[in-house]
């Protein structure tokens, strides 16, 4: 095939691939009576932000995506930083349990963690009258489950990382009388960057994502709810305001959007070097 | 770093915080939930009414002898098989027209996939519900079939998730494999041309034994993912479809424990499901270790 019909047909696939987000936007921005009729048009001539302002004030949107937000960039400093600890400690040491500890650590990335929740419900519960923080209808109980479930993935993938660092600089640090703390941070740290920004994407989007555990928590305290709750609010049977679900939905979606561009080629160089490792 | 007195404790120093996550957030509640899936744990119990009873593996009995677990049960493993199978097929494909194109196509490419990638996956599902909604979605629209619900009838409602499920995770797929076959030196792909090989000789004998440990790792975690997917589901077929005929194992859990206050049978299928990916896990180690990787 000539390489013009390939690309022509890879351009019509990106098109289809993208056309939900396309089209999620473009209902964001039509006036409500487009929006509701049977022979919806792919384009609108007279945008608005009504939909935008129905789900910043009436659902108050803004509250929600703060509460995502620290949720999400919680668990991703506390998993980078913990990751980063445990996979040094796992590639850099010989010790007796490591093999035992790398092979349970691979098997509990198998638990399907959404099998846990009702443990985890009735921990929650308990703690809730200790440290209310991270109990019940608190978001603090949101960034331990969603911290507990991204170090597994997060330590395996840092661990090539590290791996991939020659012992020959630790051993001329070591002879220019740096101590192993100071190579830790100095020089191991910044060296494992793309794999800490892969490994930081993969933890941000699965607290950021997370439906279950934000339902199952966050019972009755509506102002600690997150974005994919909220946003199921606004889904009532027969009376579905979709402009305004439509707004909240590219509310929700562009942080990430953004989060992901920004990191685009460390993330792949990030996967294929954990692949390889 | 090289051995030196005193490695364990370091190490041990080092690891402490990340154990005692572990420990605390999924070892202990793994413990938990295998624990009450011995009982006969519902609402009284819970709220202290009614002394815990000790079922032993009553639950699990229950579960066996129940037509509706395995009805879920081949539910759930049906519509991962074809949600794995359609991942792999469409972000292989695409992983490969994406090494045929010049840069500026390929960019366009990824940057859908990235779209797609990046959606969250309650997004996702509402983006799709109203783009297949029966009197307002464009699709139906497009075909002509204004008024027909994608979500009433059983297989047309897993259709539609599996397709979405498809949508939102073929770019892992995609972005991973077209790495392993950028890091495939030339040298290697030319010495066959050399030997006279054809592309089609050349992908199979060369370019695919380099990808098999890449692939294995796709399409494990793809099995992971697509088995336990419940968002997609709870959201799009409003908690398991008309009469729970949508239901996956995980919805299923989440209903008995969490609508029915049924926590023991809850729990005892979430025991299940685990068993059944530590098998999926230990298949994982097998096909690591055959491929030369060292732990």
């Amino acid at each position: 095939m000539k390489r013009g019909v390939v690309e022509a047909v890879t351009v019509v696939i990106a098109a289809v691939v993208a056309f939900p987000l396309y089209w999620m936007v473009l209902t964001a921005l039509k006036p409500e009576a487009e929006v509701i009729t049977a022979d919806p048009r792919p384009w609108t001539l007279t945008p608005t932000l009504d939909s935008f302002t129905r789900a910043l004030t009436v659902q108050s949107f803004g509250r929600y995506l703060v509460n995502s937000l620290v949720v999400a960039l919680v668990v991703v400093l506390l998993s980078l930083l913990i990751s980063f600890l445990a996979a040094t400690a796992l590639t850099r040491f010989r010790f007796r349990t490591r093999t035992t500890l790398l092979i349970m650590l691979l098997i509990v990335q198998m638990v399907p963690v959404e099998a846990l929740t009702i443990p985890l419900f009735f921990m929650m519960k308990s703690v809730r009258d200790v440290v209310p923080v991270f109990g019940l209808n608190h978001l603090g109980s949101l960034v331990l489950v969603h911290l507990a479930f991204s170090l597994p993935f997060s330590i395996w993938m840092l661990r090539g990382f590290v791996a991939a660092v020659p012992v020959e600089l630790e051993e001329a640090a070591t002879l220019d009388g740096a101590s192993r703390f100071r190579f830790l941070w100095q020089v191991l740290f910044p060296l494992v960057a793309p794999g800490l920004v892969a490994t930081s994407v993969l933890a941000f989007i699965h607290a950021w994502n997370d439906f279950l555990f934000a339902k199952t928590f966050i019972i009755s305290a509506a102002e600690n709810q997150t974005l994919p709750l909220a946003l199921q609010v606004f889904v009532k049977p027969d009376q579905n305001d979709w402009g305004a679900i439509m707004a909240g939905s590219t509310l929700m979606t562009i942080p990430v959007l953004l989060f992901f561009i920004v990191v685009q080629r460390r993330l792949v160089a990030g996967l294929a070097g954990a692949v390889k490792a | 770093m090289n051995a030196r007195k005193g490695d364990g404790r370091i190490a041990y120093a080092l690891l402490a915080p990340a154990l005692l996550v572990l420990v605390g957030l999924m070892g202990y509640p793994i413990y938990q939930l295998v624990l009450i899936s011995l009982f006969d744990y519902g609402q009284e119990q819970v709220s202290g009414g009614a002394p815990l009873i000790f079922l032993g593996v009553g639950n699990y009995a229950t579960l066996l002898s129940d037509a509706k677990f395995w009805s879920v049960l081949g539910q759930t493993l049906g519509f991962a098989a074809v949600c794995v199978v359609g991942t792999l097929l469409v972000g292989a494909t695409l992983a490969v027209l994406a090494t045929r194109v010049r840069t500026w196509a390929r960019t366009v490419l990824f940057l859908a996939a990235l779209g797609a990638w990046a959606t969250p996956a309650v997004a996702g599902s509402t983006i799709w519900l109203f783009l297949f909604d029966a009197n307002f979605g464009f699709v139906n629209e497009l075909l002509g079939t204004t008024g027909f619900s994608w979500t009433f009838d059983k297989w047309t409602a897993f259709g539609l998730v599996a397709a979405q499920v498809i949508w939102c995770s073929f770019p892992f797929v995609m972005v991973t494999l077209y790495a392993g076959i950028k890091a495939i030196p030339g040298e290697v792909i030319e010495a066959a041309a050399l030997d006279g090989a054809s592309t089609f000789r050349t992908a199979r004998s060369v370019i695919l034994p380099l990808l098999r440990p890449i692939l294995i790792v796709v399409t494990i975690q793809s099995i992971i993912w697509d088995f336990k997917v419940f968002t997609q589901i709870y959201v799009m077929t409003n908690g398991g479809g008309i009469a729970g005929r949508n239901l996956v194992l995980n919805v299923y859990a989440y209903q008995q424990a969490f609508a029915a206050s049924e926590y023991g049978l809850g729990a005892a299928i979430g025991v299940v499901m685990t068993a059944l990916l530590l098998v999926v896990t230990l298949g994982y180690l097998r096909a690591l270790r055959k491929s030369g990787e060292e732990l």
